[in-house]
């Protein structure tokens, strides 16, 4: 971890090293919208938006935003070259036709089968839904980022979801402040322990049981 | 024939418990120069159909900060807090679709469909009491079409026949939403003559617009320029 970093950055760090040249990306809301920030300089990617923006650039300067062209959360961004505008439905017709590589979403929950719940806490103020089911259910890759543990403590990576899902079986691979685990048919592997945490320290946040393979990767 | 229309003319369609669809995207899209009539005519009881709430004093948000709103059928109201307290106080019902499937839904009715097949939310609690459909060995939910008394789209340029090219990530739900109003209000940022638009480049054909008003531009502060001052959600427009 970089003096002074955050674990959201070092999460949304993580994440940016999942996206390959010429991907097309969806990024949640939150820490997903960090990872741009992290993506390498020369790797190509095309930012898909839901509210009708393929290829969608880096925030402007100061003093040169325009009020139309904004994110899906509301916040100005520039165009990348090639870019193009669509209406909503046809946003969502890239998305529901499996023409996105990646989305990179924020969790409340995932199960060790891969089930995300990140949409509604039954008896709190709920958000709503936005596009994190079409996201979640039709993206060909679907990152989940979260905090390992809540506030509580609790593990919010589960054996099973308490909390209603977003989509069944969907998460490919969990990036945490404390570990990288995939979901495979094997179950859910430890691929990577974050310093200072130890595989012990992970197993013991976890409530989903963990593959612990022969070798895990230390990210430092 | 022209359907440009003075604002009180084109409201004369919106009145107390009607339906009310809206363009818009986070209030990118959301007409102001409409919702501000809305609000001054004194409209109320409103069941709105959007993509979300806004924010409190951006876009349709404006309606349901000042408590004109009954229901709201959307797919999100996160960036709008007065929308989540009505709803937990039972002021002001909301009714939940994810984002792409309230987009066909809204395109289902603007263009003549009974509804659309969907198998986004199969296997949540969205499947309650949804009829299902299995098409070629595959189940999908059966969503309904919506329309709505009135539409409400915000577009960068009108014609006098309501042909209207939108503002970049302005067009958002605004075109679907433009077909799905038994009326549809267009305002623009500036109305053109007859002839000037390129063809090709219209995006919603005039002949699903039934009024067209001169829109006299935002009249809210976007959240980011309010927050690079203050770092608070935005705040009424001045009068």
């Amino acid at each position: 971890m970089g003096v002074g970093e955050t674990s959201r950055d070092r999460i949304a760090r993580r994440a940016a090293r999942e996206i390959k040249d010429g991907m097309v990306v969806n990024l949640g809301i939150g820490i997903p919208t960090r990872v741009a920030d992290f993506i390498p300089e020369g790797t190509h990617v095309v930012f898909h938006a839901e509210n009708g923006i393929l290829g969608a650039g880096p925030s402007p300067a100061a003093g040169e935003e325009d009020g139309f062209l904004c994110n899906a959360g509301g916040y100005p961004v520039t165009l990348a070259i090639g870019a193009s505008y669509c209406d909503s439905a046809i946003a969502f017709a890239m998305i529901r036709r499996g023409a996105i590589d990646m989305t990179v979403l924020g969790a409340l929950e995932v199960s060790e089968q891969g089930d995300l719940a990140n949409w509604i806490v039954p008896g709190k103020r709920t958000a709503g839904i936005g596009g994190a089911m079409e996201l979640a259910q039709k993206a060909k890759r679907v990152v989940a980022v979260m905090n390992h543990v809540n506030r509580d403590g609790k593990s919010k990576i589960r054996k099973q979801c308490e909390l209603p899902l977003t989509a069944q079986r969907c998460v490919d691979l969990i990036i945490t402040e404390m570990a990288v685990m995939e979901v495979t048919d094997e179950g859910l592997v430890l691929r990577e322990v974050m310093s200072p945490y130890t595989v012990e320290d992970v197993i013991g946040c976890t409530e989903a049981k963990l593959v612990i393979p022969r070798h895990v990767d230390r990210i430092t | 024939m022209t359907k440009q229309k003075s604002l009180e003319e084109a409201l004369q369609w919106i009145h107390d418990g009607c339906t009310l669809m809206f363009g818009g995207f986070g209030g990118i899209g959301t007409p102001p120069t409409l919702v501000e009539g809305i609000l001054e005519k004194g409209v109320k009881e409103l069941t709105l159909i959007g993509n979300d709430t806004g924010f409190p004093w951006i876009g349709i948000g404006r309606l349901v900060t000042e408590g004109r709103v009954r229901k709201v059928i959307t797919s999100h109201i996160g960036s709008n807090p007065n929308a989540g307290k009505m709803m937990e106080d039972g002021r002001m019902e909301v009714v939940f679709y994810p984002q792409g499937t309230l987009a066909e839904k809204i395109r289902a009715g603007g263009v003549g469909l009974g509804g659309i097949l969907v198998d986004v939310g199969i296997g949540t609690t969205l499947e309650a009491g949804k009829e299902k459909v299995v098409v070629d060995g595959k189940t999908y939910l059966v969503e309904p079409a919506l329309t709505a008394d009135v539409a409400i789209v915000h577009a960068r340029k009108a014609d006098p026949y309501g042909n209207l090219i939108y503002d970049k990530s302005g067009r958002n739900f605004n075109p679907l939403v433009a077909m799905a109003g038994d009326r549809t209000i267009a305002e623009a940022d500036e109305l053109v003559p007859l002839g000037e638009l390129d063809p090709e480049s219209i995006v919603t054909p005039g002949i699903f617009v039934n009024a067209v008003v001169a829109g006299k531009g935002v009249n809210w502060q976007w959240v980011w320029e309010k927050q690079a001052a203050t770092g608070s959600q935005g705040e009424p427009p001045a009068k």
